[in-house]
């Protein structure tokens, strides 16, 4: 006989997940690995000759990099006698500030943080959280891909997600080919929402900083870096030639931030039997140490080797924990699919959506999933009044605003004309007037209409030979009558010239005015310090088209 | 912890992924296919060199292919994974060679390396879990002219696809990509096994050996 109780849990969605039992022999352990290495620094005459139980003789290039520029040393041997578990109580505790904690962490080795945080539960985090985000306010950035590469699609879905109060917007390709069109539909669509918006094209490296170099994306983020030697080496790369990407993002006056995530290395074969959480914090220390001012972490497309095995989540929560701690900008992840449950996806993404951070998401789906090209993120497009009433819910701000169904498609249709003028303007591919009128009121590429790829492939290739700049595509939204688009677009050209928002988690508002940890860095000290939902934001957070008014009856 | 305490975690993972392996496509069993089931004969004939014909395509497998792993993550047998690509090259004209890549097991490269050897600077690149690559030698090795990176949408229709297109290139005609297939659930029920069957993969690297010419035989 069959129980009919078990029956009815094996048909639940959490058992479509996979699982897997603890490997540590290679890596496959989320934290506290028996392998882990012990703590220790020693300097000798200005030099970290020993770090982490390796003597610099030993060190592979990783351990080189990390010694030689990741570690503030005038206090690192002190720091790393001090107790963990006294230095975790400094994280959470209210009454240390921010800043001391700061002194502490830029002090820590790789091993010493994660045996700190690894004291840690996931509620004593979040505090450490709230306390540890670079930037007062929170924020969430969005995907805006689709499974067609379709561009006006991209438009519209991109200026409906400026409208619900992404600060940045992500895209990237099916076909790699595509990138160019998507790079500046996203642009153009995310100005038409909101000016100020920042959009990235997440491709092939070489690509993607030609498209950045060019004007047709304000920033970069899949710069991605990993904890041991041998994945690095499996990718031709190197710390230094990372950072050397990176000093190429800075030298155009672009915004950039590092990728990584618990699972990378266990997933391409090499983890050398140590702990995900030990070689997450490996990769940001490489981050610190090749001076981009943020990173994008929490296992992002690798979460579903952390959240098969115990305690996953757990150090998802852990290694964001540790790129705040080290002052960087965080975008949080919570992007990628992980699970069939909705009552699991909710559960981890509330590690990062209750303390908040920089990007809560990184990012949410601006489509329906079956669009997203990231492969599925964890929230989409369907979710986008789920996520408004938690907020409303919980009295926190995640970062998205409820919007009317007559503005958002006023500038879905918006977006699609202004790409239709570009297009016709640059002398590529038609926009008809059909596809336009598609993408205004569709929820995803079902509901478009396909082109003809190989002539949108050759269009592309055509104007990057071409040398098209963003310059390019502002006079062609001028002629077509966009002015306003036009100065948008303009007004994120010049911000690279500006270069004010390479500061630590930048954001801009829609005058083009930086907000960052710099000028507005987070205070948190306890009850009502640090952000504050303000009465207007109140106002506006609670007022779901859905909500009856007592009035009204 | 000791050998058998190792042993016994081990033998869990492969049970599992098994159980997961057999839950996959369609209820086909893991392991044979419709088509009826063949031994993949592999053996190496010396170092790969630089192809000079222009209209072959080259293809080159990952370590573990169609030897220490038999089938991909969805279970189609390796055998008929390769008799796919290769009647697509066909289909169109073209010939082919299959190589057998030794320094890494990153799909991209692996792709790369085809097509660098390849007469008409196409190749394919494909992982024993079944992501694949088309390549073509004169694009930086993380880029590709099409990738199918998730491989549990990847079947034998779709194989056949990749190398008929992949063929296409060599020709110099500029094909429509294979329709991009996407599924967010994939990750969620895959990941993990995926990994164990790129450790698995990986765990057969050999940064000595040169990328090693193939003889293929079905039996």
């Amino acid at each position: 006989m069959k129980s009919k109780r078990f029956e009815a849990l094996d048909a639940r969605p959490v058992n479509q997940d996979g699982y897997v039992t603890e490997w540590p022999e290679v890596g496959l352990m989320a934290m506290n690995s028996p392998n882990d290495p012990k703590p220790s620094i020693r300097i000798e005459a200005g030099k970290v000759v020993e770090l982490d139980g390796k003597q610099r003789a030993d060190f592979d290039m990783i351990d080189t990099f990390i010694a030689d520029y990741g570690i503030r040393l005038d206090n690192a041997e002190a720091v790393c006698k001090m107790d963990s578990l006294d230095l975790a109580r400094k994280l959470v505790d209210i009454n240390v500030p921010r800043a001391e904690v700061v002194k502490l962490t830029t002090s820590m080795t790789p091993a010493k943080i994660t045996e700190v945080v690894g004291t840690m539960t996931v509620l004593e985090m979040m505090m450490a959280v709230a306390k540890m985000r670079a930037r007062l306010t929170p924020a969430n950035q969005c995907h805006v891909t689709n499974l067609k590469d379709n561009p006006v699609q991209i438009a519209a879905d991109a200026a409906e997600a400026s409208l619900r109060g992404f600060a940045e917007e992500e895209t990237t390709v099916g076909i790699g080919r595509y990138a160019p069109f998507n790079a500046m539909a996203i642009m153009v669509g995310a100005q038409v929402g909101r000016p100020g918006i920042l959009t990235q094209c997440a491709v092939e490296e070489a690509t993607e900083l030609n498209l950045g170099m060019r004007g047709f994306t304000a920033y970069a983020e899949t710069v991605s870096v990993y904890g041991t030697e041998a994945v690095f080496m499996d990718g031709d790369d190197t710390p230094w030639s990372k950072a050397f990407l990176a000093s190429c993002y800075a030298s155009r006056g672009l915004k950039m931030r590092f990728t990584s995530g618990t699972g990378s290395e266990v997933q391409m074969g090499y983890a050398e039997g140590k702990s995900m959480l030990y070689l997450e914090s490996r990769c940001i220390y490489i981050t610190k140490a090749a001076g981009s001012q943020g990173i994008q972490n929490g296992s992002v497309s690798c979460v579903g080797v952390p959240a098969a095995v115990p305690g996953g989540i757990r150090a998802i929560l852990a290694e964001n924990l540790i790129a705040m701690a080290l002052d960087l900008e965080c975008a949080s992840s919570n992007d990628q699919t992980f699970t069939h449950s909705d009552l699991r996806r909710v559960a981890r993404s509330l590690m990062q959506f209750v303390p908040g951070t920089d990007f809560i998401c990184s990012g949410y789906s601006a489509t329906p999933n079956y669009d997203n090209m990231f492969a599925g993120s964890n929230w989409d497009a369907d979710d986008y009044d789920d996520w408004l009433i938690i907020q409303r819910d919980l009295k926190v701000d995640g970062g998205l605003v409820p919007v009317l169904e007559a503005d958002v498609v006023a500038a879905r249709n918006k977006a699609a004309k202004a790409l239709q003028a570009v297009f016709k303007n640059l002398g590529l591919t038609e926009i008809t007037d059909a596809e336009v009128e598609a993408a205004t009121y569709a929820r995803g590429s079902q509901d478009m209409p396909a082109r003809n790829v190989v002539e949108d492939l050759k269009s592309a290739e055509d104007m990057m030979k071409r040398g098209t700049t963003g310059v390019d595509i502002v006079k062609a939204l001028s002629k077509g009558g966009y002015e306003d688009v036009a100065a948008a677009v303009f007004g994120m050209l010049k911000q690279r010239v500006a270069g004010d928002y390479l500061h630590t988690s930048a954001i801009l508002t829609r005058d083009f005015e930086v907000i960052s940890a710099v000028n507005q860095p987070n205070d948190y000290r306890g009850p009502q310090t640090g952000y504050q939902i303000s009465d207007e934001k109140w106002a506006i957070l609670q007022n779901i088209r859905q909500a009856i008014s007592p009035e009204s009856i | 912890m000791d050998e058998k305490t190792l042993k016994g975690i081990i033998e869990e993972v492969m049970k599992e992924m098994a159980l997961v392996g057999a839950a996959a496509p369609a209820g086909k069993p893991a392991g044979r296919s419709e088509h009826g089931t063949t031994t993949l004969m592999i053996s190496e004939g010396g170092q790969a060199e630089r192809g000079t014909n222009p209209r072959e395509v080259v293809i080159a497998l990952a370590p573990a292919f169609g030897g220490k792993q038999t089938q991909t993550i969805i279970g189609l047998p390796h055998d008929q994974v390769l008799k796919e690509i290769c009647a697509g090259i066909e289909e169109e004209g073209l010939s082919h060679r299959i190589i057998r890549s030794f320094k890494t097991a990153d799909v991209g490269f692996i792709a790369h390396e085809a097509a660098k050897l390849s007469g008409s600077g196409i190749g394919i690149g494909i992982q024993s879990r079944g992501t694949t690559v088309i390549h073509q030698k004169d694009l930086p090795p993380l880029s590709n002219l099409e990738l199918f990176s998730q491989s549990p949408l990847i079947d034998l229709e779709t194989f056949r696809a990749i190398g008929k297109n992949a063929a296409k290139y060599a020709k110099g005609e500029s094909p429509s990509p294979v329709p991009v297939r996407n599924d967010q659930m994939a990750r969620p029920k895959y990941q993990a096994i995926a990994a164990l069957l790129h450790i698995k993969e990986t765990q057969l690297l050999d940064p000595q050996k040169k990328t090693q010419e193939l003889r293929v035989d079905y039996r």
